[in-house]
C-alpha cells in the first residue's frame, strides 16, 4: 500500500510549466532522494505534496487524503506529513520547547504535561534535550535544524518532507543533521528529501529520483542509479556534483 | 527688557494644575491601551483575506491620516450630536484620541506584519495551524516587536496631542495652563510649567514602554 502517490501532476507558475506530468509512488518506510539541477522542479514537487503549492492537473494522494492547498485539507494533512525547510523557520519569539509543543497543543489538544514529555522525547531523539528553554537565536544552524526536525516529529507524521535541509548549514554542522535523518530512516520513518548530499542519498536512501526539466528523468534503486546512471543528463549531473 | 519671573503665584492654582496633569495621564493611559488594540485589529483587517475588511481598514487609515486631529475632535464632539450621538467632552476626547492613534498604529503594525519571513508562515501552515492561530501566535508577536519603537513614539505623539482636547474644554493639562494664565496673566510661567510636565510625562512614558518591552521581548533562557 503506497503512502504517497503522485499521478500525472502538472504545475504552472504563470506561463512557466514547472512540473510536466510527474508520476511517483512512495511506500511506507522508504527513503527517497529527489535530486536534480536548480530549476528542475524538485522543490516544487515536494511542496505540492503537503499543499504548500497548488497543482493544475493530476492528483496527489497522501495517506489516503487528496492533497490540496485548501486550509482545511492542509490542516488535516498536518497529522500525516511533516516538513523541514532549508531556512529552519523556527519561531523566533518562542523557546525551543514552545516551538515544539505549539502544534501538538493547538492541533491535537495534547495536555500541558504530556506536551512537555513529548517535546523532551523528540528533543532527546535529536540530541538537544538540554535546549528546551533556550531561544532559537542562541543555537547554531545545525542545532536549529535539528529542533525543526524535532518540531515536525512531535506531530508524529508518517512522512517527513525535507527541502534541502542541510544547504544553509556550515559544512561541519551538516553531519549532525544527517545523522538524525539516518536514525529516523533506521526507525522506519518515510523520508522524502530534496537534497544535494549524494553520499547520503546513496548510503541511506532507498531510491533516487532524478528530475530534469520538470520531469522524472531517471529513477531507481539509489546505489544502482548513482553508480550506473543511464541517461547522459544524470551522468553529467553526477559528474558536476561529485 | 526685563521680566520678573513669578512661579510662586502658580502655587495658588496648584490643584487646577495637578488635576489637569492627572486628567492628561488618564486620557493617555486609556487612549494608548485602546489605540493599540484598535491598531492591532486594524492591521489584522488590513491583511485579512476578506476584501471588504481590507478596504474598510484602508479607508479608515487614509481618512484619519489625511485630516487634522482638531477637525476629527470637533466632528466627534460638535458634529455627531447632529445625528443623535451625544457624549461628554471627556468621552469625545478619548474617542477622538483612540481613533487617531488606532489609524497610525494600524499602518505601523501592518508594516511589521509585512516583514514576516514567508518561511514562518509556511512552517506554521505545515504544522496545521489555522489562519487565525498563525496570525495571533506566529505573525503578531514578532511583528509587534519589530515596530515596537515606532509604536512607542506614536503613543507619545498622541499623549502630546491630547493637549488639543483642551479645545472642547476637557480639563487636562493644557486646559489648566490656559485657565491659570487667563486668571493671573502669567503666560510665560504657566505654559513653561505645562511644557515641563509634558516633557516629564513623555520621558516616563518612554521609560515605562522600554521596561515593558524588555520584559515582553526578553530572549533569556527559560527554565523548565
Amino acid at each position: 500500500m503506497s503512502l504517497v502517490s503522485v499521478r500525472d501532476v502538472h504545475k504552472y507558475f504563470g506561463e512557466l510549466h514547472v512540473l510536466k506530468g510527474i508520476d511517483l509512488t512512495i511506500n511506507a518506510g522508504e527513503v527517497v532522494s529527489i535530486i536534480g539541477r536548480s530549476g528542475s522542479g524538485k522543490s516544487t514537487l515536494l511542496r505540492c505534496m503537503n499543499g504548500l503549492e497548488s497543482y493544475e492537473q493530476g492528483a496527489i494522494i497522501l495517506d489516503g487524503m487528496e492533497v490540496s492547498t485548501d486550509e482545511f485539507q492542509v490542516r488535516k494533512l498536518s497529522h500525516s506529513v511533516g516538513m523541514v525547510f532549508q531556512s529552519f523557520n523556527l519561531f523566533p519569539h518562542l523557546t525551543v520547547g514552545e516551538n515544539i509543543m505549539l502544534a501538538p497543543k493547538l492541533i491535537k489538544r495534547v495536555g500541558k504535561e504530556e506536551a512537555k514529555k513529548l517535546a523532551m522525547e523528540v528533543l532527546e531523539k535529536v540530541g538537544l534535550a538540554d535546549k528546551f528553554g533556550q531561544y532559537p537565536e542562541k543555537l547554531s544552524g545545525g542545532q536549529q535544524q535539528r529542533v525543526a526536525i524535532a518540531r515536525s516529529l512531535a506531530m508524529k507524521p508518517k512522512v517527513l518532507l525535507c527541502d534541502e535541509i542541510t544547504s544553509a548549514l556550515d559544512p561541519e554542522l551538516v553531519g549532525d543533521v544527517l545523522k538524525v535523518l539516518e536514525q529516523l530512516a533506521a526507525e522506519g520513518m518515510t523520508l522524502i528529501l530534496v537534497t544535494h548530499e549524494m553520499n547520503f542519498a546513496r548510503d541511506v536512501g532507498d531510491r533516487v529520483v532524478f528530475m530534469h526539466q520538470g520531469k522524472v528523468h531517471e529513477t531507481g534503486d539509489a546505489k544502482e542509479v548513482l553508480a550506473n546512471p543511464q541517461t547522459p543528463e544524470l551522468q553529467q549531473f553526477i559528474g558536476a556534483v561529485l | 527688557m526685563s521680566y520678573q519671573l513669578n512661579f510662586g503665584a502658580l502655587l495658588d492654582y496648584q490643584d487646577v494644575l495637578l488635576d489637569g496633569l492627572w486628567m492628561t495621564v488618564k486620557l493617555t493611559l486609556i487612549s494608548t491601551v485602546l489605540g493599540i488594540l484598535l491598531g492591532v485589529l486594524g492591521a489584522a483587517a488590513r491583511r485579512h483575506r476578506n476584501a471588504a475588511l481590507r478596504h474598510l481598514s484602508k479607508a479608515y487609515v487614509e481618512l484619519i491620516r489625511n485630516t487634522p486631529f482638531i477637525v476629527q475632535l470637533f466632528f466627534v464632539f460638535f458634529g455627531l450630536p447632529a445625528i443623535g450621538i451625544k457624549m461628554t467632552a471627556i468621552e469625545a476626547g478619548v474617542l477622538a484620541l483612540v481613533i487617531n492613534l488606532g489609524a497610525y498604529l494600524t499602518e505601523i503594525i501592518r508594516a511589521g506584519i509585512d516583514a514576516t519571513p514567508k518561511g514562518q508562515l509556511e512552517a506554521a501552515r505545515t504544522l496545521g495551524l489555522s489562519s487565525r492561530q498563525i496570525f495571533i501566535r506566529i505573525v503578531l508577536p514578532p511583528a509587534f516587536q519589530r515596530v515596537y519603537s515606532a509604536v512607542v513614539s506614536q503613543c507619545i505623539i498622541v499623549m502630546l496631542g491630547s493637549a488639543v482636547v483642551s479645545q472642547i474644554s476637557v480639563p487636562e493639562l493644557t486646559f489648566a495652563a490656559n485657565f491659570i494664565q487667563s486668571r493671573n496673566f502669567l503666560s510665560f510661567e504657566s505654559y513653561l510649567v505645562a511644557a515641563l510636565f509634558y516633557l516629564i510625562l513623555a520621558f516616563l512614558m518612554r521609560l515605562a514602554f522600554n521596561l515593558i518591552g524588555a520584559r515582553a521581548f526578553s530572549r533569556k533562557e527559560k527554565t523548565l
